[in-house]
């Protein structure tokens, strides 16, 4: 298949520059933290930079920031105003979006294809949707004078760090609280650098504040009487963990949480489109996706063909230096979950499913894992059920539709779902049956500000983006 | 004639479209003052599980009805009600110490609150959906959904209106349901099962349990194919071990304030986007 190479294109890390460390982003300012850990880049294991770990005490600190900006500041300024200073974030993210993306792929493993085109660019829409809706609220459907919470405690994931951010900060501070956050403990840069935004901007201080760290920070901000809201994207388990701190205090909570998501190929679908579909699903981010299609169903009668051509399409997939402008496939984003991956695909093959991967070289140094199939899989097999996030398919075959509706809902998850057909009433006749809160038709993995996103059942509570996100940010929004 | 004895009613669950007794075999005396007034059945786990199967059963043939059909239904409700008003004064009067003026009043409130909600049925969508400008060439939109199976802890007064104000907005969605009636006063509950029973509403789209709520509660929380709970008309004690049960599968749990209206429906819905490519 090489019949032509690529030459290396990799982009230029000079637009970044790491400080040797980082301290927590208190009340405007940045404040050194007492212990600390290493940011790796999970492509060559290098130490990027030092972070600090939070303490219960930097919660607290962070928190009354929080509070002292909502009353003083925040929820004191005419609305129009807040609306500017979204705006300005907006833009001087999309200014500094090259910096952004650079930073991000280096600290997540990403491919700079996918930092550069897709995340970056939706964190700068998201704060400029959002900043237009800071003095529209009347007008959302949740009252004429919806009130905000006051301190959102936000607890972001390590797969879209940046984004992840944007989806919680941009609301949050759209519809009037102010924001205590905590990055994922392995990949804290770009919210560090969304913190000297903050300060561009001149964002008031402690509206934003960003305290770093591993799960106990994460535990003391949702425990904080003093937090009002608590916004969660990770796993389900934690989300439960969540939900049950949560019973006695009567916070407000948002939770974006795990997926096993179906991707239907329906035997009149245009199969080409459907292969790339099927790739972008589950390759798209090294597989580190929530919504990912982690599970293809495809009717009998194309299986053979299709396999073939998605096997084909799958040998020519660059896995590789994320840096580099051709790379699809990045780094598994750290040693941890890479063990995650191995662990669980090995309980794929011990179960009896047949795993494939093209040849790809993997790198040395850093975490890695080849993009991976397995066939002669069924509902009951692990890797069928339980969310792996990494860039591992199961493949599994239905002859009705109605088949087809009954094996995607069969999960306790019901965050996302892809349905491949030329056939509009089928598409929509699919869409109505499968229980998810996002549906690809003829497309995966589309994101969008104005586009309401989260789960059914144990995938979450409350939706992120759109008219429905706004209302998890306003006091009683969240029972719609 | 004056010596003639009463027919009583036996007060039995509603499970399914049929009214059985407790599999346990359990009753519960039910008196005013000192008088016996009724033996009606305390509903056991085993009664529970039947009736959240059948609610799960009857869940997508309701949903999938259209909505002009399940507004009809909602409103046939409010006929089969209005019909019955005396009998419901009667139990009203007994039970909760009101005068024949103030059971009729909420009588009629009960029903009135049938015909809001009914007209409800086909505007939800419209109301609280959405269709999203997507940067991109997609055709996206955002359709309200029901949770499929929704456990209710119905207030113990006023029995008749309070079990209604529950019930009607989780209904009209699509949701299917299994409630739990006002422990001290459940004999409207029962007699307005008849109603329901009479308005063409699919068997196992409403199940009703008389019984102990603090029995009962726990079970509802913590069972896996239940969706979502309003617990209003649990103890407020009861609150924060019903969510923490209920975290097992992520239980959407709302408690509402009384004069909370759209929000009894919209909390029981699910926001489903569709995301389609636009090209020739």
């Amino acid at each position: 298949m090489s019949t032509f190479d690529y030459a290396p294109a990799p982009e230029s890390r000079a637009v970044v520059s790491i400080d040797p460390a980082y301290g927590l982003f208190i009340n405007g300012k940045f404040v050194p933290g007492k212990n600390h850990f290493p940011a790796i880049n999970p492509a060559t294991g290098e130490k990027l930079s030092t972070i600090s770990q939070a303490s219960t005490a930097d919660v607290n600190k962070a928190v009354a920031a929080a509070r002292g900006a909502y009353q003083k500041t925040w929820s004191k300024m005419p609305p129009a105003e807040r609306a500017k200073y979204l705006y300005r974030i907006a833009r001087i993210l999309q200014e500094r979006a090259r910096e952004f993306a650079v930073l991000e792929t280096l600290d997540n493993g990403k491919p700079i294809r996918e930092s550069r085109d897709v995340d970056i660019p939706l964190v700068a829409a998201h704060f400029f949707y959002h900043a237009g809706w800071a003095d529209k609220l009347q007008y959302a459907g949740f009252g004429e004078k919806p009130k905000a919470h006051g301190v959102v405690g936000a607890i972001i994931p390590w797969n879209f760090p940046l984004l992840m951010l944007a989806w919680k900060v941009a609301p949050a501070l759209a519809t009037g609280n102010t924001v205590v956050l905590k990055p994922a403990e392995t990949t804290s840069l770009t919210a560090l650098l969304f913190a000297q935004v903050c300060q561009q901007a001149e964002l008031p201080a402690g509206v934003v504040n960003i305290v770093t760290g591993d799960g106990k920070v994460g535990a003391a901000l949702v425990n904080h009487p003093d937090v009002d809201k608590i916004a969660f994207t990770g796993s389900t388990d934690v989300g439960k963990i969540i939900a049950r701190s949560v019973a006695h205090s009567g916070k407000s909570v948002t939770l974006e949480l795990g997926g096993k998501g179906a991707n239907i190929v329906f035997e009149d679908a245009a199969i080409d489109e459907a292969v790339e579909g099927i790739v972008n699903g589950i390759f798209f981010n090294q597989g580190h996706v929530c919504c990912a299609g982690s599970r293809l169903l495809v009717q009998e009668g194309i299986h053979d063909e299709f396999l073939e051509k998605l096997k084909r399409r799958m040998s020519q997939i660059r896995l590789g230096d994320p840096m580099d402008k051709n790379t699809d496939i990045g780094a598994i984003n750290s040693s941890d979950q890479l063990a995650k991956i191995k662990a669980l695909t090995a309980v794929g093959t011990s179960e009896g499913g047949d795993a494939w991967s093209p040849d790809c070289i993997l790198p040395t140094k850093g975490f890695w894992f080849p993009p991976t199939i397995f066939t002669g899989i069924t509902q009951a097999h692990r890797i069928a059920r339980e969310e792996i996030f990494g860039p591992v398919l199961s493949v599994l075959t239905f002859r009705t539709p109605q088949e087809a509706m009954e094996k995607a809902n069969n999960t306790p998850f019901g965050l996302s779902a892809g349905i491949w057909s030329e056939k509009g009433s089928r598409v929509l006749w699919a869409s109505k049956h499968l229980q998810a809160g996002v549906i690809w038709a003829n497309t995966f993995n589309k994101f969008d500000p104005t586009s309401p996103f989260g789960g059914y059942k144990e995938s979450g509570w409350g939706r992120e983006g759109g008219r429905h996100g706004l209302g998890a940010y306003l006091k009683g929004g969240d029972h719609e | 004639m004056s010596n003639r004895i009463d027919v009583r009613k036996t007060y039995k669950l509603f499970v399914n479209g049929q009214f059985p007794r407790s599999e346990s075999g359990r009753v519960y005396e039910i008196k005013s003052g000192k008088e016996f007034i009724a033996n009606p059945a305390q509903a056991s786990r085993k009664d529970l599980r039947d009736a959240v199967t059948a609610a799960r059963t009857a869940q997508s043939g309701w949903a999938n009805a259209t909505a002009y059909n399940r507004g009809q239904i909602l409103y046939r409700i409010a006929e089969m009600l209005e019909g019955r008003t005396s009998q419901f004064v009667d139990e009203i009067c007994i039970l909760e110490k009101l005068t024949p003026l103030q059971a009729k009043a909420q009588v009629k409130q009960a029903i009135d609150t049938w015909v809001w909600y009914a007209g409800w049925a086909d505007k939800i969508s419209t109301t609280f959906g959405a269709t999203n400008p997507v940067a991109g060439p997609y055709y996206n939109f955002t359709i309200p959904e029901p949770m499929g199976v929704v456990g209710i802890l119905a207030p113990e007064k006023p029995s008749l209106l309070g079990l209604v104000e529950c019930l009607a907005p989780v209904l009209v969605s699509g949701n299917t349901t299994v409630l739990v009636a006002s422990q001290g006063a459940p004999l409207t509950a029962i007699t307005f099962a008849e109603v329901l029973a009479t308005s063409d509403l699919p068997a196992g789209v409403c199940n009703i349990l008389t019984g102990i709520k603090d029995e009962l509660a726990p079970w509802m929380a913590s069972h896996m194919d239940v969706n979502a709970m309003d617990i209003s008309g649990a103890s407020k004690k009861s609150h924060a071990g019903l969510r923490e049960s209920g975290a097992d599968n992520l239980k959407r749990i709302f408690a509402f304030a009384e004069n909370a209206k759209t929000q009894r429906m919209t909390s029981f819905l699910e926001a489903k986007t569709i995301w389609h490519t636009i090209g020739i």
